[in-house]
């Protein structure tokens, strides 16, 4: 891996590198290397409940503090963002967050968790500092010289969800489930993000209705008689007994049982759109921290819009990139994949044409392109970057890709060469781009949602 | 919500006569309520107070992660609440015994709250009968100014854990001053010994010319004693004069500050929005005893339910189900703090500390490890003593006394660290030390600390701006909130405000990409810088001061 780095940015720096760009690059495999060397720190279990986590009613008497179900949330949550959007509308910036959280689960079974949260900013020390700094202390008790180990825990994989703001990570006392579908609705309905108007092709599915369609002779639920009466005439043509067709007296047909046409219940084919999306993310060195949280949440959002807009009927692929690109099976994976080496967007996009071309996607789907990076890329003018994605853009209806910048900087690489394209102006139905700082808030994350998929030409 | 039956309540007053026969004091009335699961939907983000303001943030409140507990100066899901009478919440199936356990533990409560004198400031009024009038107030408010109201609780609410408590303590408990005057007390106490470095003989001297003048000249004598004064130091006058301004403007927290000086809050138009501020200030004030006094409190009324219980001739044949349950509350965990059975323990060790006179000088100052563990003076005032560490002490008054190594080593405490193991990939705990200082330091860490916010109002009339200063404890503010509090602070204020603070400086230009995680050598001591926050026009911006 590591000459393979080296190996990249030596072809880059012989076809021409600023010495900016140079620098940056090798920063990142450096980093890359400092980390493959010694073993990345894994999350850190939860504490365990401190001083003032006790509380009497729960110690004494085992009650536990009640949460609002469901369906009252529901109802509460529109009356939360209507004062939301009042707020903005007096120019504070808003206060409930909905939807950062994301429950991944192990082979396909994600659930997204709807929860309004709204923190109540204080001045306040900042409890997450004291813990780098050296080792976190805690109170015990019992026997055990100085020194000793007392008790182990497996590290295991994080399941934390995204960010490191409340009403997420581990407080499931505090989650209220629902589908993705529903966060979906909310998004719609209450961030006014668009409706999806094209829906394109229609396509068969697994999926059936059933309905009296069937035609059966001879026995059923309902005697088609418009049918079993046409059999009729022909069966007695057949048999000669219509002589002149002018003059046709009913009494004199045979009726043969055979005959009788009757409606069964049959079932029936759905036909509805439906689409695929490919959430493609970078997890270079430089996607630390609040760029990957950015980016994943965004992602989560759009995955449920548009599974309300497809009323279901999504299929995700997730795509990762560094230097090379990998396609991962689940949400939870796309999600926890632990930061690697280099930038090369190409890659992505490269793998992206071939799993819709391999598998022959354009045919049955509406496809959809989510890109999320810090924009750095070594292939600094998009020299391949640019050819991959013209090729998407056959197939694909519509291409968002969104920019996580650290800080508030000059323009990004991929920002640069996607402007110098033209491929913006020229299509803005089919790719569409979002610039944001890396400490946008969730208001900044659905604002960009808007800007990535609505219709009108903006 | 309902009162308990009578047949409960029965049980109650006589939970109150034996708790009152053992020492316990606290008034007659209380009220008991049984809680359905609705109830304490609505009480809880209410901090299971019946009757305060409504607000639309409590609705979301239940969602809040679990931060929440080092977030808020709160203590929200109490049994008890600190009301005129004390009010209490019951489940509705518990069995005789177990109420019999709760209401012991809950009159011990009641007790704390009506003695302990960091409460001295909520005893001469019904809180919840202040909270339904204000609550009312905030209602009529809505009806006339729509949602502002709301704006303007979120903002104060802001800021609601930056009120001084302290001095509002202070205030309350003003220290006995002598006879004798201010100037003789700034003379003695500052102005020969912090001013003029004087020499000891010299400071004997001075006194013994004013035991002489007063000996001699009786009731005049500090004027001629001053006079001398004037004459061999001329400054002194009005040096003591810029003190004695100085000591009388008490210094105002942030809330109280914005109030009285606040352009926009004083315009006839918001005079209204200081009802709000003021209330959500008292509420705020009304809460801070309660998260000081966790450890003490929790700790007091698991001493007195397990003691009380046990006497109880009741419960009878119950014996082994409060064993159970009271186990399951007073258990120290492995690893983990518990407040109900550290305070406990600490109430337990004091009073035999006490009764054996192991709390005096004689037994501070033995070195010998076999007189200390045998020493007993046996004064038997154990008692007597912890009814006094309740009334006199706070948690941290309280760790930093009573946290010693005999009590640390007397209960098998030790401070136990996590570290990573690599080879095996498992978390480790381990026994990190078992030093009494250690184990102290470990807990007053723990404790509740908000930061110390100060008003530099030099500094911001310079600048036509809100100057704050946060003190310099070590600890960086979370970054993360510091928009919309100060966005709020400059809403209350209507002009910018500032803020100076410190920060760690990064340890690289791009410390986000070449941090490799887990770096140990990284951890060299924190590198800080002053840095100073300016909101304006609810615009953040920051630069660093040099």
């Amino acid at each position: 891996m590591k000459s393979d780095l080296w190996e990249i940015y030596e072809q880059l720096k012989r076809r021409g590198l600023s010495s900016e760009m140079a620098d940056k690059i090798q920063a990142e495999i450096r980093a890359f290397e400092a980390a493959a060397h010694d073993k990345a720190m894994p999350e850190p279990p939860p504490r365990p409940p401190g001083l003032y986590a006790y509380f009497d009613l729960q110690v004494l008497q085992g009650v536990s503090m009640a949460r609002h179900n469901y369906t009252t949330q529901i109802r509460t949550i529109d009356e939360l963002l209507a004062k939301d959007r009042q707020r903005e509308k007096d120019g504070f910036p808003r206060k409930v967050r909905v939807g950062r959280m994301i429950k991944p689960g192990r082979g396909g079974k994600d659930k997204v968790v709807v929860v309004p949260t709204a923190t109540e900013e204080k001045l306040m020390h900042d409890p997450s500092f004291k813990d780098q700094e050296e080792e976190q202390a805690n109170g015990g008790s019992g026997s055990g010289q100085e020194g000793e180990v007392i008790g182990e825990e497996p590290v295991r994989p994080s399941q934390k969800g995204s960010g490191a703001g409340p009403g997420q990570g581990e407080g499931e006392e505090h989650e209220l489930e629902s589908s993705a579908y529903d966060l979906g609705r909310i998004l719609t309905e209450q961030f006014e993000l668009p409706n999806l108007q094209d829906k394109g092709k229609k396509r068969s599915l697994s999926r059936f209705t059933y309905d009296l369609t069937d035609r059966h002779r001879g026995f059923g639920q309902i005697l088609d008689k418009k049918a079993t009466l046409r059999k009729i005439v022909e069966t007695n043509i057949h048999l000669g007994r219509i002589p002149d067709i002018f003059d046709i007296n009913p009494v004199d047909f045979l009726i043969s049982p055979k005959d009788m046409i009757y409606r069964i219940l049959s079932r029936e084919k759905d036909y509805e759109s439906q689409a695929v999306v490919f959430f493609v993310r970078d997890y270079s060195g430089s996607m630390v921290g609040k760029t990957t949280e950015l980016v994943v949440a965004q992602h989560v959002l759009i995955y449920s819009w548009l599974l309300y807009q497809y009323a279901n009927q999504v299929e995700t692929r997730f795509v990762l990139h560094d230097t090379t690109a990998k396609e991962v099976p689940d949400f939870h994976t796309y999600y926890n994949s632990k930061v690697a080496g280099g930038t090369q967007v190409s890659s992505a996009y490269k793998l992206v044409n071939e799993i819709i071309e391999k598998e022959n996607l354009a045919q049955d789907y509406n496809i959809y392109v989510f890109h999320g990076t810090d924009g750095d890329d070594w292939d600094t003018e998009g020299r391949e970057a640019i050819p991959q994605l013209k090729t998407m853009l056959r197939h694909a209806n519509r291409v968002g890709i969104t920019i996580a910048q650290h800080g508030a900087g000059s323009a990004t690489e991929v920002e640069k060469y996607l402007k110098k394209s033209g491929l913006l102006e020229q299509s803005p139905h089919l790719v569409r781009l979002d610039v944001m700082s890396d400490d946008a808030d969730e208001s900044r994350l659905i604002e960009g949602i808007r800007k990535l998929i609505s219709q009108d030409r903006s | 919500m309902e009162l308990i039956s009578q047949h409960t309540k029965k049980i109650m007053e006589g939970c109150k006569e034996r708790a009152r026969d053992a020492g316990l004091r606290f008034e007659d009335e209380t009220l008991e309520y049984i809680v359905t699961n609705r109830d304490l939907l609505e009480l809880s983000p209410k901090i299971m107070i019946p009757t305060l303001y409504d607000y639309w943030v409590h609705d979301v409140e239940v969602l809040k992660g679990k931060g929440r507990y080092e977030l808020y100066p709160d203590n929200p899901y109490e049994t008890v609440i600190n009301t005129r009478p004390a009010i209490s919440y019951y489940n509705d199936n518990n069995p005789d015994w177990l109420n019999v356990m709760i209401f012991y533990h809950v009159l011990g409560h009641v007790d704390f709250f009506q003695n302990n004198l960091y409460f001295r400031h909520t005893w001469d009024y019904d809180f919840t009968g202040e909270a339904l009038s204000d609550k009312r107030v905030f209602t009529k408010l809505r009806s006339e100014r729509g949602h502002w109201v709301d704006y303007v609780i979120e903002f104060s609410r802001g800021i609601d854990n930056l009120v001084g408590y302290f001095p509002e303590l202070d205030r309350l408990f003003p220290v006995a001053t002598s006879q004798h005057s201010l100037r003789l007390d700034y003379y003695f106490d500052i102005f020969l010994q912090g001013v003029k470095k004087a020499r000891t003989t010299e400071y004997i001297k001075e006194i013994e010319r004013y035991n002489q003048c007063i000996t001699e000249r009786g009731e005049l004598c500090e004027d001629i004693f001053f006079a001398e004064v004037d004459r061999r130091y001329p400054e002194f006058t009005a040096m003591y004069h810029k003190y004695r301004q100085k000591k009388a403007t008490r210094p105002l927290d942030l809330v109280q500050f914005i109030l009285e000086n606040s352009d926009f809050l004083n315009k006839e138009e918001n005079k209204w929005m200081k009802i709000i501020i003021e209330v959500i200030r008292k509420t705020s004030l009304f809460f801070q005893p309660q998260i000081r006094t966790k450890i003490m409190n929790e700790g007091w009324a698991s001493f007195w339910h397990e003691i009380l219980f046990l006497q109880d001739d009741r419960i009878s044949g119950h014996e082994v189900d409060f064993a159970r349950v009271n186990a399951g509350v007073t258990a120290m965990p492995r690893v983990g703090l518990n407040p109900y059975a550290l305070g406990m323990r600490m109430f337990y060790f004091i009073e035999e500390e006490a009764d054996k006179g192991r709390l005096e000088w004689n037994f501070e100052r033995l070195r010998n490890a076999d007189q200390r563990r045998t020493y007993d003076t046996a004064p038997r005032r154990g008692r007597e003593y912890v009814f006094a560490v309740r009334e006199n002490m706070s948690d941290f008054t309280f760790i930093n006394q009573f946290v010693r190594q005999d009590f640390v080593s007397r209960y098998d405490l030790f401070v136990a660290g996590r570290r990573l193991n690599e080879s095996r990939m498992v978390w480790e705990y381990y026994v990190k030390s078992r030093k009494g200082d250690d184990y102290r330091q470990m807990l007053l860490d723990s404790l509740y600390h908000p930061p110390s916010i100060t008003i530099d109002e030099e500094n911001g009339r310079r600048n036509n701006t809100l100057y704050l200063v946060h003190r310099f404890e070590d600890k960086p503010l979370l970054k993360s909130f510091l928009a919309n509090t100060l966005m709020g602070i400059e809403y209350l204020w209507g002009a910018p405000v500032e803020l100076e603070t410190h920060e760690v400086l990064p340890k690289t230009t791009r410390g986000d990409r070449t941090r490799p995680a887990g770096d140990k050598g990284a951890e060299a001591k924190p590198q800080w810088q002053r840095v100073v926050y300016t909101m304006k026009e609810r615009k953040l911006s920051r630069r660093i001061l040099a």
